[in-house]
């Protein structure tokens, strides 16, 4: 007879549990997978049908996603040996390498306009989380309201008006229009959010630094700020990767200067064959930073998800 | 260290009054005990000297100035809240040099050193110094948060019931340490308790307050022999002043309506009969608890005594406390 127990759940259950979430990883990580196996195909494996699950890998996508190239004679080829490993990829095609492609640069953009606007979002919403949830603040529920109505339909929906107005502004295929942009869409969600992890920080913290001879604002950097960390990290996550993903406004507010990866990696796929393998390696290298970013924060993020229910 | 006054301080909660009209001197090196119920506006007092909340009218002068427009920081005042309030981020000892290190005092490294080694030491907590503010037990926490306000030496120190939450032996070593410090450094303190042995012990002045007024301002021993009403007479003493209809013994002066008799105020063998219903030897002294004519009633009596359940004893009062229908003090 083996012993009841509320907390330990039963060797069974926890078999059980455990399969559910290696299914749901599998279900979810297969996709994931095969774009990054897609990155490593050569064109005509990525089409091949069946589909191949062992090929021979190569690292021609990531040569097409970094570089242009162009086709040349067979007398200018023979007169010029490959120099380099990726030289020698391209001549299997008769092609040498003209010079680096945009990828670089829009992958750049991405990591301006993504950061930057989680950057702003974040210190923006934090202090007026922080006003919100401290001061008297005339019609706050109104406010908080209106902050949040601006979330209640799809931004996309605006998405003339806001055309017009960039270019009215001369914001259009700017790195700060975008900046603004996703800010404005990411600042109710961080206001919303970080007050509830605000309001959850007990004011007798503050009033102790206070009283300790501190400001106000220093009590605020000193003492609330170490403990919302936590709601810092999660929201901070939550805007990165909105408008790292961003496709629709990027499209069409961008096309040169500020492009961001998302709509520059579709225009990769050529104009004569279908180069899915180029493709596939620019959405792995994409994928790459939020996976990091939120890897790196993992911690605060699983302690932001239950933060409300552990905390008295 | 300085003189704090009070003048005609009120403050109010919506509908709920905080404090009223409370009118307070509190001299320098003074070591002044609040007490009262819960509600009773202690804790408003203690927040409305420290700056944290703002009064409806009323003055308070700290130290000789009037500190209506001063913040907390200014008013250079430390108080050790009764809910701890340590930051839970920090270390012990980080903790405890947190207001060292503010920019108004801006502490020398090596003397937040010393300081708080120091304060440590006292309150017993060295062991700790490197553990996390929130692993700490509730009674080390609450050392803590009495040790963040020793590291300074502000015009007056404000404790929420600091020994709350500690264990008995722990509660009585600190008494003694507290009031040595206060009064080796000449500080002024506002404290603020349930426990009347806390009172009687440490304070120079005991104030009472109900339901947000001052209610008597004067001497333990004032509070406890010449009590001005009867609420003030049943806060203190242990057993319970024992309150009786006047009439009971008769003798008394006009207009009263109910006496109060503290235990060792009734004199054995004489008067009229009561029965001993119970009886609780707690080593120095036994209780008594007796019925006179109805009135339930607790005396004390020498612990050599060898009355039983149930014995009949004759009891008369010694100078009784006349109260009139309001409550108030008939002398």
């Amino acid at each position: 007879m083996s012993s009841f127990s509320v907390t330990e759940p039963s060797t069974r259950s926890k078999w059980f549990a455990g399969t559910m979430v290696i299914i749901y990883a599998l279900v979810t990580m297969v996709p994931l997978a095969w774009i990054m196996l897609t990155g490593f195909k050569s064109p005509s494996d990525a089409i091949s049908y069946p589909p191949k699950v062992v090929f021979e890998p190569t690292l021609e996508g990531y040569v097409n996603l970094f570089t242009t190239r162009t086709r040349q004679t067979p007398e200018y080829l023979e007169a010029n040996p490959p120099q380099t490993w990726y030289d020698e990829i391209v001549r299997e095609y008769d092609m040498v390498i003209a010079g680096p492609s945009k990828f670089g640069e829009r992958f750049l953009n991405s990591v301006i306009i993504g950061f930057g606007s989680t950057f702003l979002s974040i210190f923006l919403g934090t202090l007026a989380a922080y006003a919100f949830s401290r001061f008297k603040i005339p019609f706050a529920d109104d406010l908080l309201f209106f902050i949040l109505s601006t979330r209640m339909m799809p931004p996309i929906a605006v998405a003339i008006p806001i055309f017009l107005m960039y270019r009215q502004l001369g914001l259009s295929d700017t790195h700060l229009g975008m900046i603004l942009l996703y800010t404005g869409v990411n600042i109710s969600l961080a206001v919303w959010l970080l007050k509830g992890f605000i309001d959850e920080i007990p004011l007798e913290y503050e009033e102790a630094a206070l009283i300790d001879g501190y400001t106000r604002f220093q009590a605020f950097y000193k003492v609330v700020l170490p403990q919302a960390a936590t709601g810092i990290a999660s929201t901070a996550i939550f805007c990165l990767i909105f408008a790292w993903n961003e496709y629709a406004f990027a499209v069409l507010l961008t096309s040169g200067t500020a492009q961001t990866a998302p709509p520059f990696i579709p225009t990769i796929i050529g104009v004569g064959g279908l180069d899915w393998p180029a493709v596939a390696a620019g959405a792995t290298i994409f994928l790459l930073p939020v996976m990091i970013f939120t890897i790196l924060l993992r911690k605060h993020l699983l302690r932001g998800i239950t933060f409300g229910a552990v905390r008295k | 260290m300085a003189e704090v006054i009070l003048k005609n301080l009120s403050k109010s909660f919506g509908a709920d009054v905080g404090v009223e009209d409370i009118s307070m001197t509190i001299p320098d090196g003074a070591f002044v005990v609040l007490l009262g119920p819960t509600g009773a506006g202690k804790t408003t007092t203690l927040r409305l000297i420290s700056g944290l909340e703002k009064a409806d009218k009323g003055e308070v002068w700290i130290g000789g100035r009037n500190v209506a427009t001063e913040t907390p920081a200014q008013r250079d005042v430390a108080m050790v809240f009764q809910q701890y309030s340590l930051y839970p981020h920090l270390t012990v000892r980080d903790n405890l040099a947190f207001p060292l290190k503010s920019p108004i005092l801006n502490t020398p490294a090596d003397e937040i050193a010393r300081k708080v080694a120091e304060v440590a030491e006292v309150l017993q907590i060295s062991h700790k110094l490197d553990n996390k503010a929130t692993a700490l037990s509730g009674g080390e926490m609450q050392r803590v948060s009495i040790g963040r306000a020793l590291v300074r030496e502000p015009s007056i120190y404000l404790m929420d019931e600091p020994l709350s939450s500690l264990d008995a032996k722990l509660r009585t070593d600190l008494r003694v340490e507290l009031k040595r410090i206060q009064a080796n450094l000449g500080a002024t303190l506002l404290y603020v308790t349930h426990d009347q042995i806390e009172a009687m012990t440490m304070a120079t002045h005991v104030g009472v307050l109900n339901e947000g007024k001052l209610v008597q301002f004067g001497t333990p021993r004032e509070i406890y022999e010449n009590p001005n009403s009867l609420y003030v007479a049943s806060r203190l003493g242990l057993p319970r002043i024992n309150i009786l209809p006047a009439d009971v013994f008769g003798n008394v002066p006009a207009g009263t309506n109910q006496i109060g008799l503290r235990p060792e105020n009734i004199a054995q063998g004489t008067g009229q009969d009561a029965e001993i219903k119970r009886i609780e030897h707690l080593g120095d002294q036994t209780r008594l608890h007796l019925n006179l004519q109805g009135h339930a009633i607790t005396t004390i009596a020498n612990p050599e005594t060898t009355y039983t359940p149930g014995a009949q004893i004759k009891i008369a009062p010694k100078d009784p406390l006349c109260f009139d229908a309001a409550g108030n003090r008939i002398r």
